[in-house]
């Protein structure tokens, strides 16, 4: 990245004896919309309040614009966040909780008015000028906190899990509605969530988090196809982990419950007589044998639930069960439980987890 | 289920009447003062005496000092344990309770040992440093009461994410308390402006000891000279308390309503 726009060096964080942040590096690029995605506790949210100035990192630095922020205090940062709990101010309507930032700014009267009509006309809620915080639903206080933090053009927009306290259908919408934002005003933005979904369909980029480092940053696609450890693996998506043991590591052939498939460049110096963990995400896996995948391997139907228009389908292979998806279809039934059948994939689809 | 309602009803009538029978009994006393008739005497009496106007002022100018005095101390203060420094919230507490066990007397041979005339520190030895003492002794009086008002309604909002909130958007400490923070604990600030305008009101140790011209111990004055007037001045006195105590129940009704708390 030439010229990154947040650029976080070396940072790390400690409360007493517990390090929560350990040594986490990232370049943002102006315009870039990034999730930190982890677990409770990996220390997303302590990274996000070091970047808006709520906690001075125990070490390394932050710089927003190629300047060194670290030092200063949030109300000099000119960053805005948007909180889980929403955060508006119970006293003041909804026109003054969005003007708040612009009046400490000391913008005049109608210009700031003027910002503020802007903003409710965004959030597409251009009437709710004179309510208060607490005559609105939890998603339309969210676009309002949104609408707030963008007001006075922040350099940086910080998402501190806005959607958790929201249903699933708002979650939904607002999701979009954010991006949508984000994209039309080209501000950076740095979102912290727990949910793979809202990482995955959101952002250019995801950091996932473990134990307070970023064990991958990449593209969504790149997380999910590729996942470079085990952890992210296992938490982003579902994924079937297989048993299996090499028997030729020249010719790459591994033994799974006394059947052989071929993973030839894939198993990394490993030797004959190594155990592996061998990942397959559910749709990369076939019932049946099928055209274009070269590893089959025997089973059981162990499990089947029929979803409308699609069957989930868990197989027993060997001590493993493996979960697969397959569509629907009003001509051939679903399959039956204790039935013995055959999975097939494709070799360049399994991810050797080492 | 009609016995229990009955003894429920009962037990109310006993309270109503232990709270109003002497109250009742006073008032009527104090319409006595003409002999064989019902009459306002003893309260134009009172209400025409100029010692009256002049303590009562000065002690509601006084109250108004404390008031002031104890919101500038106490809501920084709660804000800034609530915020930073949780821990201590139960040695504060404490400080808190310290003048309910610490007799007002305490204080005055405390301010007399201090500011004494010949102290470094002569306050006593002039009457607006007696004034100023006497505003501080009050606003220590008042603490318990301040301190949980607006501890109770620092309570009742999410004090962290608001101030970061503010902070975030460019506010700073002085923005945050006087635009966040005061307007969303504003009623129980008011709360306990009136619990100490009751307590400044009617004081009589520190304003004695003190010798300053001050309501409580004017009441006292007319307690042991007259017969009718204090009953009178015990009905004002009542009438006063009752007063703030409503205004505390009207302003509640105009609190600013939290999302999650709408009623």
């Amino acid at each position: 990245m030439a010229d990154p726009f947040l650029s976080i060096q070396n940072v790390k964080k400690s409360f007493g004896n517990v390090a929560v942040v350990k040594d986490f590096n990232l370049d943002v690029g102006a315009g870039e919309f990034v999730s930190f995605l982890g677990p409770s506790g990996c220390g997303k949210t302590t990274m996000l309040r070091i970047v808006a100035g709520f906690e001075e990192p125990s070490a390394g630095k932050v710089f927003v614009g190629g300047k060194d922020v670290t030092g200063l205090k949030p109300n000099q940062r000119h960053i805005g966040m948007v909180f889980q709990a929403y955060a508006l101010f119970p006293n003041l309507t909804v026109a003054q909780n969005i003007g708040f930032g612009l009046k400490v700014a000391g913008m005049p009267r109608a210009e700031a008015d003027a910002r503020i009509a802007e903003m409710l006309n965004i959030i597409k809620l251009p009437d709710f000028g004179d309510r208060y915080p607490y005559q609105l639903s939890g998603g339309q206080q969210q676009r309002i906190a949104l609408a707030r933090a963008l007001a006075p053009k922040p350099k940086l927009l910080l998402l501190d899990e806005p959607l958790s306290a929201l249903d699933a259908k708002v979650r939904l919408s607002l999701r979009e509605e954010i991006r949508a934002i984000q994209k039309k005003l080209g501000i950076t933005t740095i979102f912290v969530t727990h949910d793979q979904e809202e990482a995955l369909s959101m952002s250019d980029r995801i950091v996932v988090m473990n134990e307070g480092r970023a064990d991958q940053t990449g593209t969504p696609f790149e997380i999910y196809n590729r996942p470079s450890t085990k952890f992210v693996a296992n938490f982003v998506g579902t994924l079937n982990v297989l048993e299996g043991t090499i028997s030729d590591a020249a010719s790459g052939t591994v033994t799974i419950n006394a059947e052989e498939i071929g993973l030839k460049g894939k198993l990394n110096g490993s030797k004959a007589g190594d155990t592996l963990s061998l990942a397959l995400r559910p749709e990369a896996i076939s019932l049946g044998r099928k055209a274009g995948n070269d590893s089959n391997l025997t089973g059981q139907i162990a499990d089947v639930h029929f979803l409308g228009s699609v069957i989930r389908v868990r197989v027993g292979v060997g001590q493993s069960v493996v979960s697969l998806d397959t569509f629907n279809s009003p001509n051939s039934p679903p399959p039956v439980v204790g039935e013995k059948t055959e999975i097939s994939f494709s070799s360049g689809d399994v991810l050797v987890l080492h | 289920m009609k016995t229990g309602r009955f003894w429920a009803w009962l037990v109310f009538a006993i309270g109503t009447a232990y709270f109003f029978i002497p109250l009742i009994a006073t008032f009527e006393f104090s319409l006595r003062m003409r002999r064989g008739v019902y009459s306002f005497d003893a309260y134009r009496v009172v209400l025409g005496d100029s010692r009256f106007q002049e303590t009562f002022a000065y002690s509601v100018t006084v109250a108004v000092f404390t008031i002031l005095l104890g919101v500038l101390l106490v809501v920084p203060t709660a804000y800034w344990i609530r915020l930073r420094m949780p821990h201590l919230r139960p040695v504060v507490e404490f400080i808190t309770l310290l003048p309910l066990v610490i007799p007002a007397i305490v204080i005055v041979f405390g301010y007399i040992r201090m500011y004494g005339s010949n102290s470094p520190l002569p306050f006593l030895g002039t009457a607006r440093g007696t004034d100023a003492l006497l505003v501080i002794g009050y606003a220590t009086l008042a603490l318990p009461y301040m301190y949980r008002a607006v501890d109770t309604g620092l309570r009742t909002i999410d004090v962290r994410t608001l101030t970061e909130a503010a902070q975030i958007l460019g506010a700073g400490w002085t923005t945050i308390i006087a635009r966040v923070i005061l307007p969303n604990v504003l009623i129980a600030v008011l709360s306990g402006a009136f619990l100490t305008f009751a307590i400044v009101i009617g004081e009589f140790t520190l304003a004695s000891l003190l010798n300053r011209p001050a309501f409580g111990p004017y009441l006292q004055n007319i307690g042991a000279n007259r017969a009718y007037e204090p009953a009178a001045l015990a009905v004002i006195a009542f009438a006063i308390t009752w007063g703030c105590m409503s205004v505390i129940q009207i302003l509640a009704r105009f609190a600013p309503k939290s999302a999650n708390r709408p009623n």
